[in-house]
């Protein structure tokens, strides 16, 4: 196959995956454009072995490899429960940037295979790109392990802190730069493998001080780094194919990390240097005078919500631990036969990754048009009968809006405190992420239903 | 004096980052966890080096270190095609609409 041939099929490619994020601005379009993703990939796989029309023992071997792979991948993906998804999505970041590593390895052993010139006198533009690539598909590979160990709950989700780690993260970070300069200098090889291997330990540092319900952002981040890293090989190996995919990933993964940045009015940077709630908690909660809090049972709770005219469930990451999203689907229905108005608010912080909530109310059967994001429902708060609080905490605390001293001042909540009443189910007065008080627990109108999620929303629907 | 592909080819990065930013933008909220999935699968095109580097070479050479490092790459690239375009389209499968007269 001719190269200009073999280069307009890769641009093809591209196109098709630009379509396929495209077909995602609605939920009709994006199986369509799901399918445009897997053509791409396809046609980009088939005319890669034509070009290569190397179809002798090397090839069977692909194939096999190919075929291991690909049903390990299929295997996870209709086993894994939805709740899982955002450990999963971190596990996959992981591979993404360990396949980079790899390519680049691979590229730096025989550059005379990519067209980079030959051992020892690699092209200075290829020797950065695939460094660069390198480093930041390492970075990318650990960083989305610990991501995967703290979301899994194998690791604690507590930030990790110790003196002078952002100094020891900077340091290593120019140190890689150093590195890099010195590699196309000399060729060594010895100076690549250090590179990627600081880039491993960096990866680490860099996750480690970030707390659970931050993993949002990691997440974010730790995709756009996939698609840079991408870039970074496709630049290598003059691919347009994937210099258009990384580059479409990694704007991706830097918006969803802005969205999420803003959904907690918290800056990029304030974010990612971490050590942000989880241990000084302790602190703020012990030695302060026991406010009293109203408190019911099922009974009461559902009595409540069967005279309401509207209904506005308000879940967050508490509803996944429970996986409470199939019962609460039930006594929803119960609540409609009633005549109830019922809509569900998401947070865009809510859950552990961008687009979790909705997911589980999707598995859930909760039609899409349902589920509102909080832009476009928070004036229905003032209107509503009843706000359903399952599994959320700081996202709906007024001392956002009200105390400048608080550290999630500024942040946009979920107005719940504006509905007739709050339910809210929670297992204790426990403060959220964010290691502080929830006002809400205090309010005239807030019944606290302390209890399991998944248990105190299958005991209201018995009662309904 | 000719213009260095190079060119072409940043060329092209930068204005794909505009296309992904205005694309991204647009892609509703409620489905931000497929757009995860998704260009998780089609950052996975890496596996086209891949392919290249564990095809090179001469027959007698099939485990070269090089070739080893392109095979490995082609499994973790698999299990990432596959798991990211299934896993997406199970996802997507289950958005579904309010049911008229219910």
């Amino acid at each position: 196959m001719s190269p200009n041939l073999l280069a307009v099929f890769y641009l093809v490619s591209g196109v098709l995956f630009i379509l396929a994020l495209r077909g995602l601005s609605s939920p009709e379009t994006s199986r369509k454009g799901n399918l445009f993703g897997i053509i791409g990939m396809a046609i980009a796989i088939s005319v890669t072995l034509l070009s290569v029309g190397n179809f002798s023992t090397g090839f069977l071997y692909l194939l096999a490899f190919l075929l291991i792979g690909g049903s390990i991948g299929a295997f996870i993906a209709f086993k894994i429960p939805m709740t899982a998804m955002p450990e999963l999505v971190a596990g996959f970041h992981s591979l993404v940037g360990l396949a980079a590593v790899f390519v680049a390895i691979s590229a730096f052993l025989s550059p005379e295979v990519f067209n980079l010139g030959f051992i020892g006198n690699i092209k200075l533009a290829s020797l950065i790109e695939m460094s660069l690539g390198a480093s930041i598909g390492a970075i990318t590979f650990t960083g989305s392990i610990i991501a995967f160990l703290k979301l899994r709950g194998i690791m604690s989700g507590n930030p990790i802190t110790f003196i002078a780690q952002h100094y020891i993260n900077l340091l290593l970070g120019i140190s890689v730069a150093v590195l890099i300069f010195y590699l196309c200098k000399t060729q060594s090889a010895n100076i690549f493998w250090f590179i990627i291997l600081i880039s491993f330990l960096l990866g680490i540092l860099l996750i480690i001080p970030i707390g659970g319900a931050d993993m949002p952002v990691v997440i974010s981040m730790l995709n756009s780094y996939s698609g840079w890293a991408a870039a970074g090989i496709g630049f290598t190996l003059e691919n347009t194919a994937l210099i258009i995919t990384g580059a479409l990933v990694g704007s991706s993964g830097a918006i969803l990390s802005y969205i999420m940045c803003k959904g907690m009015n918290r800056s990029f940077f304030n974010v990612i240097l971490g050590g942000f709630g989880g241990t000084d908690s302790s602190s703020s909660t012990k030695g302060k005078e026991q406010r009293p809090v109203k408190s019911g049972n099922a009974d009461d709770a559902a009595f409540l919500m069967k005279n309401a005219s509207s209904v506005i469930i308000v879940p967050g990451y508490g509803m996944a631990v429970a996986q409470a999203q199939h019962a609460l689907r039930e006594m929803v229905d119960a609540l409609k036969k009633n005549g109830v108005k019922v809509s569900y608010a998401i947070h865009p912080v809510a859950g552990r990754m961008p687009g979790h909530m909705n997911v589980l109310l999707a598995e859930a059967n909760v039609p899409y048009d349902e589920v509102f994001e909080l832009e476009e429902i928070n004036n229905n708060f003032s209107n509503c009968d009843v706000a359903y609080v399952i599994g959320a905490n700081d996202v709906t605390n007024p001392v956002a809006k009200t105390d400048p001293q608080s550290p999630i001042y500024g942040m946009p909540i979920l107005d719940v405190e504006k509905s007739k009443s709050v339910l809210f189910v929670k297992r204790s007065l426990s403060p959220g992420y964010a290691g502080i008080d929830n006002d809400l627990f205090y309010r005239d109108n807030t019944l606290m239903l302390f209890a399991d999620a998944k248990k105190m929303t299958e005991e209201i629907s018995k009662s309904l | 004096m000719e213009i260095d592909p190079f060119i072409f080819r940043l060329s092209i990065f930068i204005l794909s980052i505009f296309v992904g930013y205005y694309v991204v933008w647009s892609v509703t909220p409620s489905l931000h966890t497929p757009l995860m999935s998704v260009t998780n699968a089609i950052s996975s095109v890496i596996i086209v080096g891949a392919i290249i580097a564990s095809l090179s070479g001469d027959a007698d050479k099939i485990f070269d270190t090089a070739n080893i490092f392109g095979f490995l790459a082609i499994v973790l690239a698999a299990v990432n095609i596959f798991g990211g375009f299934l896993v997406t389209q199970r996802m997507l499968a289950m958005y579904k609409k309010k049911k008229k007269g219910k």
